[in-house]
């Protein structure tokens, strides 16, 4: 069981963008995978979700044994796949409540009404949200901390399989952070496997990942353990 | 359950003594048979008469949607209980009775909405709310029971805010017109549920000439809800409604429409409302069907501290022209106006927003605010927006906003990323585009708006 990028590389327009990448992330496991602007962290991120303009030439994208490489970003999701956005997108006029359950009926979820709207709360609650948050549209008007942590509150009710989350630690204040390290760890306790995209080291205190990659030109040139985060925070990227 | 015609209705009519009457055409002997049959009074027929002359008088309008399909000599202006719009079920266009069948529509009641019957069973709910409007001195009557009833009423106030002259359609209307609502609140009287001509749903309610006076007397309340979100098939053409409404001092009146009309119809209705002091007036207002509508209910404002507000929205489908929007006089100071209007075009579907907000001089501390959205759903789909503001009076506060957009390839992924399908996901952001309007609508027609779009949205209605 596990999500396995294999060989993996895409371009997108004329460009090649990401070069024969190779990662395996387990059930409950916390990957990050680090590395500078330009690297093409969010690439991979929008390849793993098929994203139409990530265009596969080579390699494949295993979801527990299963190949996904082909499948369109519905059927994905359904699959086990989630992807936490840099930059979640405004659906106004749909409240957060609805836009849930909308896409747990669409994942073909069964779920009872009253069990859904409980755990609902009790999730938004422990994200910090006020109760009236839910009825407001999904992403309309919220400040960039409300939206990441609207972004771990979907990942903790649709439950995945498999997570990326791309740049969820930026714009954050020191609290919003704690908050959604929190939430995704407990993600982790659910048998989520995580990947956590990152410029920075200071979510990976709370997150303690297995591994850490290191994507510089589209290509992964190292992997290792948190020791390697703390290398980075003294020397940059320039060591690699 | 449905009504035949029995008999003894029959026998109330001499087919032979009406030899115009359902004919297509129009002409005076036609209007005098329609009086004659109504065993209207005589200055009734006067106005029928005088209004038939300023029809022929006056040219079809050329200035806002093509109006150049109509041809009156072959639509059918009067329609007695006994005459039936469709003779069979199955005359009624497939794709009508499908639909029907899709948002759930009782049996009987597609039979009438289509025109097969005539006469659809009052419901006990509108018996029981009947009961309940008399003790309060409320009138909720079909326009042609209550013209019988109250006479003097309709003699007082009929022409007042909509004259016959106003444009061609309302000249056709006092020439014909049948069927429509009467409906009178009495001074401090609020009525707390909404009068539904849903509820007293019979043939002279959906007349394709209806005429609908509502009076609202000094601190009174009321909402008052026209059409059904069902298609409503005609086979004939035209739809050409009045609607008059007085708010006096201090009263409020919501008014709520549906339309839905079956894709052949051109739908060109008058709506206008007078409003004194510290009164206010609410059009709700939604149009999905028709070949093409002109509709743009109107607020004057016509006593101090007036106020005003249309909240509209327009679906537009192949071959649809929905060109509505609204007009608001700020005829006293103090007034304030809201208008917010929403539009959708899909495939070929046209929509236009045409609107006219006019503050003249020395009307002091008035502001007005209008927001138009349109989605374009297709490439080839298209929206117009004409707003004029006629404002001579520099202490106002107008402001206007306008939005164009189309669904984003990022609000698609976003969706899909969710596990949500694409044609779901271009669903769910149409419904909440529109969701500002639905919200202000009644429960049981914000679900069959929200069912009817769906499906519209699907391609499985045409």
């Amino acid at each position: 069981m596990s999500l396995q990028i294999s060989n993996l590389s895409v371009k997108v327009g004329s460009n090649l963008i990401l070069k024969a990448i190779n990662l395996e992330i387990k059930p409950g496991e916390i990957h990050a995978l680090m590395g500078p602007n330009g690297s093409g962290k969010s690439t991979l991120a929008n390849s793993i979700m098929g994203h139409p303009k990530a265009n596969r030439i080579a390699g494949k994208i295993i979801l527990d044994k299963k190949d996904i490489s082909s499948l369109p970003t519905e059927k994905r999701a359904q699959a086990g796949v989630f992807m936490a956005f840099q930059q979640p997108v405004e659906i106004s006029g749909v409240s957060i409540r609805n836009f849930l359950r909308l896409a747990l009926l669409a994942q073909k979820t069964q779920f009872k009404l009253n069990v859904f709207q409980n755990e609902l709360d009790k999730q938004a609650k422990a994200l910090k949200f006020e109760p009236d948050f839910l009825k407001r549209s999904v992403n309309e008007g919220l400040s960039g901390g409300e939206k990441k942590r609207l972004e771990i509150l979907q990942l903790l009710m649709l439950k995945p399989k498999y997570a990326i989350l791309d740049e969820i630690d930026s714009g954050l204040d020191i609290d919003a952070l704690k908050t959604v390290a929190q939430g995704m760890l407990r993600a982790k306790r659910m048998g989520i496997g995580l990947l956590v995209i990152t410029h920075y080291s200071r979510i990976l205190k709370y997150l303690l990942p297995k591994k850490i990659h290191i994507l510089v030109k589209g290509q992964i040139v190292k992997t290792g353990s948190k020791q390697l985060a703390e290398k980075l925070e003294k020397s940059g990227y320039q060591a690699f | 359950m449905a009504k035949t015609r029995s008999h003894k209705d029959l026998s109330l009519t001499n087919e032979l003594d009406y030899q115009y009457i359902s004919k297509p055409g129009i002409s005076e002997n036609l209007i005098r048979e329609i009086s004659a049959y109504k065993q209207e009074p005589s200055w009734m027929l006067a106005k029928r008469l005088q209004a038939f002359k300023i029809f022929k008088s006056k040219p079809t309008p050329t200035w806002g949607a093509n109006l150049s399909g109509i041809n009156y000599k072959k639509i059918r202006y009067f329609l007695r209980p006994i005459d039936k719009v469709a003779g069979s079920w199955s005359e009624v266009p497939k794709k009508i009775r499908e639909t029907y069948q899709k948002i759930g529509i009782p049996q009987a009641e597609r039979k009438f909405l289509a025109g097969v019957v005539a006469q659809y069973e009052s419901m006990a709910v509108y018996q029981s709310l009947q009961k309940q409007l008399e003790k309060q001195g409320v009138i909720f009557l079909d326009m042609d029971t209550g013209f019988k009833k109250h006479p003097e009423l309709v003699k007082k106030y009929l022409g007042t805010v909509v004259p016959t002259a106003d444009n061609k359609f309302s000249a056709l209307n006092t020439a014909v017109w049948s069927g429509g609502s009467l409906v009178y609140i009495p001074k401090g009287v609020k009525v707390d549920i909404p009068l539904q001509a849903y509820f007293r749903i019979n043939a002279k309610q959906v007349g394709q000439f209806e005429r609908t006076l509502i009076i609202a007397e000094a601190g009174s309340q009321a909402h008052y809800v026209e059409g059904c979100t069902a298609p409503v098939y005609a086979a004939d053409s035209l739809h050409a409604g009045v609607v008059e409404i007085i708010i006096k001092p201090g009263a409020r009146l919501r008014y709520t429409t549906v339309q839905n009309w079956s894709k052949n119809v051109y739908n060109l209705v008058t709506k206008r409302a007078f409003v004194y002091e510290d009164g206010i007036m609410e059009w709700v207002d939604g149009n999905l069907g028709s070949k093409t509508t002109m509709k743009y209910p109107s607020i004057y404002l016509l006593g101090t501290g007036a106020k005003g507000s249309v909240l509209s929205i327009a679906l537009a489908g192949a071959g649809q022209h929905q060109d509505v929007g609204t007009k608001i006089i700020h005829g006293a100071p103090n007034t304030s106006s809201s208008v917010v209007s929403k539009s959708i075009s899909k495939e070929s579907g046209r929509t236009s927003y045409r609107g006219l907000i006019k503050i003249p001089k020395n009307v002091k501390n008035c502001t007005a605010s209008v927001v138009c959205d349109a989605l374009l759903l297709n490439k080839n789909s298209r929206t117009d927006t004409y707003p004029k503001m006629e404002v001579y009076e520099a202490d106002s506060g107008v402001t206007h906003e306008a939005t164009v957009g189309q669904i984003g390839a990022d609000q698609l992924f976003y969706l899909k990323s969710r596990g949500i399908s694409e044609n779901e996901a271009r669903n769910i952001i149409v419904q909440g585009f529109i969701e500002p309007i639905v919200k202000e609508l009644p429960l049981e027609y914000a679900i069959e708006l929200n069912r009817l779009i769906k499906l519209e949205m699907s391609g499985l209605v045409g």
